[in-house]
């Protein structure tokens, strides 16, 4: 009796020691295949929109994809829900993946739109489809303003207002 | 320790320490096979040598391959195919062997369906095998990524994403897999290491599992007969082959085996010199580039079927999108094999042709898969999608109406 109590104390404690490790080495593995601390970090785009050139299109690159940022020319009109007012300009900023196959619009300086050499798409200066196979309008990552630097990766109160809308 | 004797043959010694001669009988010259067999009951061993083929030509590989998403392409497309002696016919045996090994998982995989050898007993021959075959699959796609070029980043890309559609968690796991919000440097390293170390030991451990879980329930046979095999063994080693129902798997099994497997090889090499370019895409010989998608993306042809049933939902039903239907009938048509022995209501062990009702599910079924492979491969516009909606809504319709139409059988040979 004495004896069944001593090893069934000695299994219970066995046991828990195991568990203890089993769940602390899962841990472990877990965070060994997150992201590094430098993907992190590289995950987060800046870009300073002050010095950009209205009617050409700047290309930054965040998390692998192309992020078009135009700034509109005094004639262009912003559209609601799509282009962003930063310091007195209007800026359209989205993910410049054609939302058919995912190809990159060329952007068309003299007739303010998109165009996709690939089946022929076509976008807006704000990135809605207007012609041609894709099914959506170009895609906006989530940004941040900080006066005139564009944090692409953050969700600012800008970008949260755009996606309420849309 | 126990007591040794001096041993009198090099045999008798190691049968003092091993016990090799206890386990060459346990193992093969007394581990009972049917003899009303036919040709397809060679695969298991064609797929034993398919993978043997696959390690070696492997570790050749491996000793010139570099993780690196820098160097990856080159090591393959100029170091192996073009600096390395012989390298080239590694990779071809390689890259082909990947191929064949799951045109012969499928007729091994289909003529279990077709005999009904994952009943009665044989449950977990048939659970295990399924299991071999998921391993199988994410060494397969592992597989395919490291060359490196535009076809491993996309499918890598598209495969990783599907992961995304886990409903709360999607997105951070997709994330997570790929070790940064693309597929980068970091989700060629891990599926290397997945490719080269982990899923080949788990893939060996299955096989062993496998290969142990014929032991007790044995192998089927073509007329799906039961019998005792004590029985039969018995009188086999009484000296009564002629009437016993088994034959030893060494020598006259494996014999047998072998002239399949001669026949079989011939046909391997023929594609690995002359016929290997279906294993290699062109578009593949393009070096990864993710700002820049191919036009068309399409996996290997075994795996078309189920990307088929992926992207056969393209439009929303009753509030859920297409994607995530997709989604939906991707996962059942991954897993619903898995408990094929639970829904085959039938008692009846037979072959399909002597199955009054299953004997058209199983032939719906084949011609289901080609269609669904056949349309897989072809870009999803027009008519294209329709067909593959309707074949895709087939083939989950055939696994419902199983229990039903089993059920039905078995009612009807009851009442005979």
């Amino acid at each position: 009796m004495m004896d069944e109590s001593r090893r069934g104390f000695i299994g219970k404690a066995f046991g828990a020691v195991a568990a203890v490790g089993g769940i602390a080495s899962l841990i472990a593995m877990k965070k060994t295949w997150d992201p590094l601390p430098s993907v992190m970090s590289a995950g987060f785009t800046t870009v300073d929109v002050s010095g950009l050139e209205a009617n050409k299109l700047e290309i930054a690159v965040w998390r692998g994809k192309p992020v078009f940022i135009l700034k509109y020319t005094e004639d262009m009109k912003p559209t609601d829900g799509r282009s962003v007012k930063i310091g007195d300009h209007y800026f359209s900023v989205m993910i410049g993946l054609c939302t058919h196959l995912g190809c990159i619009p060329a952007y068309r300086a003299d007739q303010h739109d998109f165009k996709c050499a690939c089946h022929g798409g076509e976008f807006t200066d704000a990135g809605i489809n207007k012609f041609g196979p894709p099914p959506r309008p170009l895609d906006i990552p989530p940004f941040k303003l900080d006066g005139v630097t564009l944090v692409l990766g953050e969700e600012g109160p800008e970008y949260k207002a755009m996606t309420a809308k849309a | 320790m126990a007591e040794f004797k001096k041993a009198d043959s090099i045999l008798e010694w190691f049968d003092q320490r091993l016990g090799v001669v206890n386990f060459v009988k346990v193992m093969m010259t007394e581990y009972w096979i049917p003899k009303n067999i036919n040709f397809l009951w060679a695969m298991g061993v064609l797929l034993t040598v398919m993978f043997t083929f696959l390690v070696v030509s492997g570790i050749f590989l491996l000793m010139y391959y570099k993780p690196d998403v820098n160097m990856a392409f080159d090591s393959v497309n100029y170091t192996i195919m073009q600096e390395v002696a012989y390298g080239w016919l590694f990779r071809h045996i390689h890259a082909v062997g990947a191929s064949v090994v799951f045109l012969v998982i499928y007729i091994h995989m289909f003529t279990g369906i077709y005999y009904g050898s994952y009943k009665k007993g044989r449950e977990m021959i048939w659970v295990s095998g399924m299991l071999l075959f998921v391993l199988f699959s994410a060494e397969g796609f592992s597989g395919y990524m490291l060359p490196w070029g535009q076809m491993s980043y996309w499918a890598a890309y598209v495969i990783t994403e599907i992961f995304g559609g886990i409903p709360f968690i999607g997105d951070e796991l997709v994330v997570w897999i790929r070790g940064n919000f693309y597929v980068s440097d970091a989700t060629l390293t891990r599926f290397f290491m997945l490719h080269v170390l982990l899923i080949p030991l788990a893939i060996i451990g299955a096989i062993v599992f496998h290969f142990y879980a014929l032991r007790f329930p044995h192998v089927n046979n073509e007329a799906g007969e039961f019998f005792d095999f004590d029985e039969e063994a018995e009188k086999y080693l009484a000296g009564n082959k002629k009437e016993s129902k088994v034959v030893p798997f060494w020598p006259v099994f494996l014999s047998k085996d072998f002239f399949v497997l001669g026949f079989f090889m011939l046909f391997f090499f023929y594609l690995v010199f002359f016929h290997y370019n279906f294993a290699m895409d062109p578009v593949n010989f393009d070096k990864a580039d993710g700002l820049k998608t191919p036009a068309h993306i399409y996996p290997e042809w075994y795996f078309l079927w189920s990307y088929e049933v992926l992207r056969g939902f393209f439009f929303e039903i009753a509030g859920v999108s297409g994607k995530d239907l997709g989604l939906i009938a991707f996962g059942i048509a991954n897993a619903i094999f898995f408990v094929m022995p639970w829904l085959d209501r039938s008692p009846m062990v037979k072959p399909a042709n002597q199955r009054p009702y299953f004997k058209y599910w199983f032939w719906f079924l084949m011609a289901d898969l080609i269609v669904l492979t056949v349309y897989g491969k072809l870009p999803p516009t027009g008519a294209n999608a329709w067909v593959g909606f309707a074949s895709s809504m087939t083939f989950l319709a055939l696994f419902a109406a199983l229990p039903f139409v089993t059920k039905a059988e078995a009612k009807k040979v009851k009442g005979k």
